[in-house]
């Protein structure tokens, strides 16, 4: 029998279920995703850094964990909490249950709570902090949970100890996921990779599918760090450049804003997710959080110069303010559900972005269209 | 907090139908696979498209269905449904369109015997939500075959011979255990999958020999292989999305409709689940259908069930298309319920020139038909033979459908639904955890496919 685990959100509301993964606390932005496929990517998504995911689809961990389906090298996420998780995996390449996935690399998880009640108060109070302990953790108080009282103790001194940690909104997670060092992504392809077409993807917390398509689509691929000033990266001789998804509010990451403004106009760039919002501050917009986000692989986009809807896989907390962008840059895409910014371009700058994944994994894979967009862009560069 | 407003087409700009009135056909006769989920599909399109201010002319040879009763079309023929009374029909009600995907595949059938018999040019009648030629492929072995050819999508390797020295070569470079089909013989008669030597023997020259062409085709088996399906909606403009899918219990070799089906599926991983969602769209597409579709899969098994099964050979593709049905299917109806995203009224609203992005959601009332519908729940099907009213019949469950009903449950846990499902089954207090006193006196009745499930519970209990 597990040990009892809790959610302690921010507006004092707890949560009591089973304790799973790492039996250790953990805090972070509490939020929700409600794809029904994917929980390994979303896992090893580095979106999620500093965030506790709660899965809305209730049955997790069915098929298992397996070599392929990493985005990247860890777990990403401060936290894991679903309604049920299966100890009896059934799927040919599983090789680990998701269970002893989040143990060896330390993460903690709850089972068994009600996450629809979780959800729905996110839903209509907004996303906001939270702490995951168990009886066994140490932290906040190693109190034996057995009356109701010691219960009330041990949540208040998580509430306590919540107050304390700095908000998600205060911190660069971005430097926590980035590389250290540049590589290039040189895994075999059949497709012969041209140095002409050189992509350099500026590592926000990029995800592995992004490397793989670009790769697969015969592009040389290198990942930079996000600290990678616009000189190191013009060094490189670039074609195009990525800038990739990531983790955080974009409004604190002024580096990156200044030094994609050093790059528009230099080179052809497309920006995914963080990377939309670094180039839209780039060029003078402004981004707001959302209440409670958009994460989840059926979220209807619009592509404004034709009418089409795409089915798209999303997870942002942050957006781009429609009304403040500057003359030039223009809404190519906008969600139908909410009616939010979701792609930009400029009328003469070699710049294409979109808020939402266009390298799926999880979710759709309807858009990876864009990257061909994009390479024509790159293309029609050069010529 | 803003908002981008516009959305840059209205309905104005797109090429609309223009119909103004419409001809409906129903599904006719309740039948075993074809049953009240057509009554309710017709009714939610005439519904629908009064919606759209059409006049609904409605074609049923059943009068017990509600589609039938006064206020759900504007005009309703309580006639046979034959190519002599449609264009009777036809003649005096002029339709501008038919409108023949929500009536099984009774609807379909009378469709293309009415463009056979000349009646669409006749009348000039459009054909509204498929198109005649993906109705006719759909329907043809060998059309279909050079359709998914065609479309660059995955069909089970097969070879056709037509004589039994052929086969046996053929045979053995396959291997058995080998699906035999005969050409052109009606249902299948005369095919079967063989597993032995004897039983290959006696099947093929049965087939070569019943075939008016004397042909046979050898494909291999997939029995034991995942069952997969997809729920599809297409609109004019090319827009798709998939309302569901759904992953069978009971694995290939088990027809759909027997089978215990769970949605959404659960053993697939978003690769896979992708995989199959890409080539949904793919097949929808290709196939021009403007309105719903359901296309099933078979994807390899468990390498223990491969084990077991003792198969043979090597895919040649991660994945096989089995069927596609282009129409409103009795999974959509399960589909629909499922979900809650009302399939018969939009794929209505989209025959008729509406796209997904301009039909509402009825659920949510503020958001479009133009998204997937996320489960925080899992949903059970389960079958109901009417094998009680049939003491003497052949409980066997094979590739023809017997099932004459069906109940759903949701829950939020897979074992739960199980369970709802089965006690929704209304066999006398059964549970899952029920048994058969006469088990004990003749385990041969534990093997009967339609009691696995309570053999499934049986060996739970240990």
């Amino acid at each position: 029998m597990s040990n009892d685990a809790y959610l302690v959100l921010e507006d004092g509301s707890v949560y009591r279920g089973e304790a799973f993964g790492a039996e250790t606390s953990g805090y972070g932005e509490v939020v929700f995703n409600t794809g029904m496929t994917g929980y390994q990517e979303v896992l090893t998504d580095p979106s999620y850094a500093g965030q506790i995911v709660i899965l809305t689809y209730p049955l997790v961990g069915n098929y298992g964990i397996n070599a392929m389906d990493f985005e990247s090298r860890r777990i990403q996420v401060a936290g894991f909490v679903v309604r049920e998780h299966s100890e009896h995996p059934s799927h040919g390449l599983s090789t680990s249950t998701l269970h002893e996935f989040l143990a060896s690399q330390g993460i903690p998880g709850i089972t068994g709570v009600d996450t629809r009640a979780i959800t729905r108060r996110l839903r209509s109070q907004g996303v906001m902090m939270g702490y995951i302990y168990s009886d066994s953790t140490d932290t906040p108080a190693p109190l034996p949970v057995t009356s109701s009282k010691s219960t009330e103790a041990a949540s208040e001194q998580a509430l306590a100890r919540l107050r304390g940690v700095p908000k998600y909104g205060d911190v660069d997670f971005v430097k926590s996921v980035t590389t250290g060092e540049p590589y290039g992504w040189d895994v075999p392809s059949d497709v012969p990779a041209s140095k002409h077409d050189r992509i350099l993807v500026a590592d926000f917390g990029l995800k592995y599918n992004i490397l793989r398509l670009l790769r697969g689509r015969g592009c040389e691929v290198m990942a930079v760090p996000a600290t990678a000033s616009a000189g190191d990266m013009m060094s490189l001789n670039p074609a195009g450049i990525v800038l990739s998804p990531g983790p955080g509010d974009p409004a604190l990451l002024e580096y990156m804003v200044s030094t994609v403004h050093n790059l528009i106009g230099r080179v052809p760039i497309m920006g995914i997710c963080l990377g939309h919002q670094i180039l839209a501050r780039s060029l003078g917009s402004d981004t707001f959080k959302l209440k409670f986000g958009h994460r989840g692989a059926n979220h209807p986009v619009q592509d404004l110069s034709t009418g089409r809807v795409y089915i798209t896989a999303q997870n942002h907390g942050y957006a781009v303010d429609g009304d403040s962008l500057p003359s030039g840059l223009e809404a190519t895409h906008v969600n139908l559900n909410d009616g939010t910014v979701e792609g930009l371009r400029h009328r003469d700058l070699p710049v294409l972005t979109i808020q939402y994944h266009s390298e799926a994994s999880p979710g759709p894979r309807d858009s990876e269209y864009l990257f061909d967009r994009f390479l024509e862009m790159v293309r029609d560069n050069r010529a | 907090m803003t908002k981008v407003a516009q959305r840059s087409l209205q309905a104005g700009d797109r090429m609309g139908t223009g119909a103004s009135k419409v001809l409906v056909i129903g599904s006719g006769p309740i039948v075993i696979g074809q049953a009240a989920e057509f009554d309710y599909a017709g009714t939610q399109a005439c519904k629908a498209l009064r919606e759209e201010g059409i006049t609904t002319v409605l074609a049923n040879s059943n009068p017990a269905t509600i589609m039938t009763d006064r206020g759900i079309a504007d005009v309703v023929y309580i006639e046979p449904l034959t190519v002599e009374v449609m264009d009777r029909i036809i003649a005096r009600e002029r339709p501008d369109g038919i409108l023949p995907t929500l009536g099984g595949q009774t609807g379909l059938n009378l469709a293309v015997a009415i463009a056979d018999a000349g009646l669409l040019d006749k009348y000039s009648v459009r054909l509204l939500g498929t198109p005649l030629e993906t109705i006719r492929s759909a329907e043809d072995r060998e059309l279909f075959s050079k359709l998914l050819a065609d479309m660059g999508e995955p069909a089970p390797p097969s070879i056709t011979v037509s004589s039994m020295d052929e086969a046996r070569k053929m045979a053995q470079e396959m291997g058995l255990p080998l699906a035999v089909r005969p050409a052109y013989t009606l249902g299948g008669t005369g095919g079967g999958l063989v597993r032995t030597t004897k039983e290959f023997e006696a099947i093929v020259s049965g087939g070569l020999s019943a075939s008016p062409i004397h042909q046979v085709l050898l494909e291999r088996s997939l029995e034991g292989w995942k069952e997969i399906e997809y729920e599809v909606m297409r609109d004019s403009s090319d827009n798709c999305i998939t309302v569901c899918n759904m992953e069978n219990l009971d694995p290939m070799g088990v027809h759909t409709g027997d089978s215990i089906t769970v949605a959404p599926s659960q053993t697939l991983t978003d690769k896979e689940y992708q995989m199959l969602r890409s080539a949904s769209l793919r097949i929808i597409r290709a196939l021009g259908i403007e309105g719903g579709c359901n296309v099933q899969f078979a994807l390899p098994p468990h390498p223990v069930v491969d084990k077991a099964i003792g198969s043979n050979w090597e895919p040649n593709a991660p994945y096989y298309v089995i069927e596609v049905n282009p129409r409103v299917s009795r999974s959509s109806a399960l589909a629909s319920k499922a979900t809650g995203y009302p399939i018969a009224r939009v794929a209505s609203k989209i025959a008729v020139g509406k796209r997904l992005d301009e039909i509402p959601n009825v659920v949510t009332q503020k958001t479009l038909a133009a998204f997937e519908p996320a489960l925080d729940y899992c949903v059970v099907k389960i079958p109901r033979w009417p094998f009680d009213k049939f003491p003497a019949g052949d409980r066997g469950i094979t590739t023809q459908m017997k099932a004459t009903g069906e109940v759903m449950a949701i829950e939020r846990c897979f074992e739960a639904a199980l369970q709802k499902a089965v006690r929704s089954l209304e066999m006398a207090g059964r549970s899952l955890m029920w048994e058969d006193p006469d088990w004990r006196r003749d385990d041969s009745l534990l093997s009967q496919p339609s009691q696995a499930i309570f053999d499934y519970g049986q060996s739970c209990m240990v």
